[in-house]
């Protein structure tokens, strides 16, 4: 069975015009279907604002599509209840500053999930985040601590402890290691990948930087104004990128190999916005080997083995 | 080359934290210069005491603090406050917070202009036009007219980089100019800066925690670590020949695509960095250290290891 299970979800916000302008509608997400099979990894990259992070909260029920449905381990998100939802799939944001109660001890953070199921003694809750706490790392002593005393990489082992201490079956995390030094980063990638070992996990993984995503994902989604315009195993994706978008992620990934300067991705200075989808191939204008037909024809998807690609001049 | 600025045996503390302890490193006329180290090893402090804008409270004491061989604690404010943003800029990690939300974009890149070189309206807005457009942006007169929250941070790191051109300083700091951009953004923004850097000729001093952005843009390198630099070279050198534990530690941190097998773990640092009291001895990198012993608890020597290369670990190997 499928862990995640994703058809044709659409999710569209609406920006309010100004006194005299017309209200403006942000395709977020634009007809996303995918799986992901117990145990896998899928990684979703993609520049800011292309609908990574609405995907995440649509999956972990914060949001509702407008359109498509959405299963967890075979059951509708929308129909679950909160507090069974939160049993199954739990999310790890990118910033571990601002998702810790200020306020709260480590201990109650991690403990609070536990607390709100409702069913719990007070000692098994105490056992189960001490457990935790080891597991994800941190000492007893930091239980006591407040998130102000922690460092950047501890409170993300905080984060990570309090979506785990439910034993779900799926993590969302998006863009866990962002706002770490890249020291701490591999700390936290090698704990991420030693618990999906340990614990037969699920991840969805989202990340702006391809080389991170490759570390831990089985399969990559790359995401370009609300739609997966290629999808591959992670192996094939980075060995023969067919995608420009998905070239030019993997060319501003910055190895350190001196001597080679600073590659010019050929994105040009134009953003993408998404309240204005292009038509034709929505990466058009930015890309460096479109020809005029790219400003005209929506490109269909073009299945491979395991994924597809929406290119037109894809083979 | 002539040296542009020079930093010597530099402290700083703030209470009872020793945040810089001893760093010493230079820029000279026409280079990039990367300081590189975790969150907390004194980089941002270094860049802040040259500026003088340390927070209130901070002890700032150095053999040699010089720009252009200019004494710089031997300056007024007055006089300070004629060399920043003119003769020296500074560019910040954080576009959004840099930019002063109430005032668009032109007025905001013109005032230095006026100020240092008491420039007229028009030709400070013409200069401002010019630099827009050098720095990649279409449509600069537009662009003036706004305000920074009309734009995304890619652009308002751009605007942050044409406003400290402004005055041609010879020497730019920029602080992580591009952490809290897309990698894709990030790749053009530093692409503008190696190109501008060697087009003004420039002095560069690049402060960042990732070793890719030093690889490709870097001349040289310090390696700086609780307070201290701890390895310094060329950076063809530095990548080839790195000695010092902590810069091969932060070395294999960096994710490679098609290095390391799905699975395997990435190299990591463990620990943190330790907050460090004035009086402190020994090496600080030592309980994160595979190689730690008793004798790290002592006074550690400085070694070359090359007539550019300089690290700072009692193992000569």
């Amino acid at each position: 069975m499928n862990a995640i299970e994703v058809k044709g979800v659409r999710k569209t916000f609406r920006l309010k015009g100004g006194l005299l302008g017309a209200d403006r509608h942000v395709v977020a997400v634009d007809d996303v279907s995918f799986a992901v099979p117990t145990g896998g990894v899928l990684g979703i990259v993609g520049e800011s604002g292309c609908g990574k992070s609405t995907l995440a909260r649509l999956i972990l029920g914060l949001l509702e599509p407008d359109a498509g449905e959405i299963a967890i381990e075979g059951q509708r998100v929308t129909d679950m209840d909160r507090r069974a939802r939160a049993r199954l799939i739990q999310p790890v944001f990118q910033d571990p500053f601002a998702s810790l109660n200020p306020l709260a001890r480590v201990r109650d953070i991690v403990a609070m999930p536990l607390k709100a199921q409702g069913d719990l003694p007070t000692h098994e809750i105490a056992k189960r985040v001490d457990d935790m706490l080891s597991r994800v790392g941190l000492s007893k002593e930091m239980g006591q601590r407040l998130p102000a005393e922690l460092s950047g990489g501890q409170r993300q082992r905080v984060a990570i402890a309090r979506a785990l201490v439910l034993r779900p079956r799926i993590v969302v995390c998006d863009e866990p290691t962002s706002a770490l030094d890249v020291s701490v980063q591999a700390q936290i990638l090698n704990l991420l990948a030693e618990l999906r070992r340990d614990l037969g996990l699920t991840y969805l993984f989202i990340s702006h930087n391809l080389a991170v995503v490759e570390h831990v994902a089985s399969d990559v989604a790359v995401m370009y104004l609300g739609r997966f315009v290629e999808r591959a195993p992670t192996e094939s994706l980075f060995r023969a990128p067919e995608h420009p978008y998905t070239k030019a992620l993997l060319a501003s990934v910055l190895t350190p190999e001196p001597g080679l300067g600073v590659p010019d991705v050929g994105l040009g200075e134009t953003l993408p916005d998404p309240a204005d989808i292009p038509l034709g191939c929505r990466f058009h204008p930015r890309c460096p080997i479109a020809e005029p037909r790219c400003a005209v024809e929506t490109p269909p998807l073009k299945p491979r083995p395991t994924g597809g690609v929406e290119c037109l001049l894809a083979s | 080359m002539s040296t542009l600025l020079e930093i010597e045996q530099l402290e700083v503390e703030f209470g009872r934290t020793a945040a810089v302890r001893g760093a010493s490193l230079t820029v000279e006329r026409g280079e990039t210069h990367c300081l590189v180290g975790e969150s907390g090893c004194g980089k941002s402090v270094t860049a802040l005491s040259v500026m003088n804008l340390l927070a209130r409270g901070a002890r700032r004491r150095a053999r040699r603090l010089a720009f252009e061989g200019l004494d710089l604690p031997g300056l007024s404010e007055s006089g300070m406050a004629h060399l920043r943003g003119n003769a020296m800029a500074m560019i910040f990690q954080e576009p959004m917070t840099s930019l002063n939300p109430a005032y668009t974009v032109g007025s905001q890149m013109t005032e230095v202009l006026r100020r240092h070189k008491r420039a007229s309206r028009r030709t400070a807005l013409d200069r401002a036009a010019d630099l827009l457009a050098r720095v990649g942006i279409t449509a600069p007169g537009l662009r003036l007219g706004q305000f920074p929250h009309q734009l995304s941070g890619g652009l308002r790191q751009r605007v942050m980089i044409a406003m400290a051109l402004m005055c041609e300083p010879r020497l730019l700091i920029a602080d992580e100019p591009t952490t809290a951009l897309d990698v894709t953004v990030q790749a053009q923004i530093l692409r503008l800066l190696a190109s501008l850097q060697r087009d003004l000729g420039l002095g560069m001093l690049l402060i960042t925690h990732d070793l890719g952005i030093v690889a490709r843009v870097a001349h040289r390198v310090s390696v700086m670590y609780a307070g201290e630099v701890v390895e310094s070279a060329a950076t063809a050198e530095l990548f080839a020949n790195p000695r010092h534990p902590y810069t091969q530690g932060l070395l294999r941190c960096v994710p490679v695509p098609g290095r390391i097998k799905r699975d395997e773990p990435l190299g990591s640092i463990p620990g943190t960095v330790p907050r460090i009291g004035p009086g402190f001895e020994g090496c600080a990198f030592r309980e994160r250290c595979g190689f730690g012993d008793e004798t790290c608890h002592q006074a550690i020597p400085r070694h070359a290891a090359g007539p550019t290369h300089e690290f700072l670990c009692r193992l000569p190997a």
